[in-house]
């Protein structure tokens, strides 16, 4: 019973990885890619350190790979966010089709002079 | 099974390798070598449980610190800040 569960999350972790790096290159902007690949590989990666605990018998393995996923889950969300606060710093152009750019108002409100702040403004 | 399993994470890391060598900018290359750590963890477990040693899985604890504390600081370098703001 438990050898079907670990093969089934391993493979649907197999599955999310594979999706994700197909939307990282195939997304046309910085952000998409980071926003599909970051997500969809975080919850794959988990999964399948999930499915090795639970299929692994020895209780060393399960620590390791369950502290794994916490550290992974932790660390991934947070190193995204730092990476598109650089990416936008930094002056990467937006897609031609985005709509909305929410972060370029808050940056604009949060300066009394009106001007943007960093070099994506020039 | 653990064939078509390992043979889809290296399909995976070629598309980061990809994206690496193709990305237009450096952000683009930032992200792909992010996400290639995190598939190299989950590599690094499937090797682990396929072998039975447990030391497999100490090399993806480690990797995962080095590769997000390695992608902090490109994030860094990309807002151009320097590394004890």
């Amino acid at each position: 019973m438990s050898e079907i569960t670990g093969y089934g999350l391993i493979a649907v972790g197999v599955l999310f990885d594979l999706f994700g790096c197909i939307g990282l290159v195939r997304f046309p902007d910085v952000y998409n890619r980071l926003q599909a690949s970051t997500k969809c590989v975080t919850l794959g990666t988990i999964l399948l350190l999930v499915g090795v605990a639970v299929m692994s018998g020895s209780g060393a393995m399960v620590a390791k790979a369950l502290t794994c996923a916490v550290f992974i889950l932790i660390t991934s969300p947070t190193a995204a966010h730092a990476i598109a606060k650089g990416a936008y710093a930094s002056g990467v152009k937006l897609w031609d089709k985005s709509v909305v750019d929410q972060y370029a108002e808050q940056v604009r409100s949060n300066r009394p002079d009106g001007k943007e702040a960093g070099r994506a403004a020039t | 099974m653990m064939l078509v399993c390992y043979l889809g994470l290296c399909a995976c890391c070629f598309l980061c390798l990809y994206r690496i060598g193709r990305g237009p900018s450096a952000p683009d290359r930032t992200v792909a070598i992010d996400i290639l750590g995190i598939v190299l963890v989950g590599f690094c477990a499937l090797l682990g449980l396929a072998t039975g040693k447990d030391f497999y899985l100490n090399v993806a604890l480690a990797w995962a610190l080095l590769s997000f504390i390695g992608t902090i600081a490109l994030a860094k370098y990309l807002e151009g800040r320097s590394f004890d703001e």
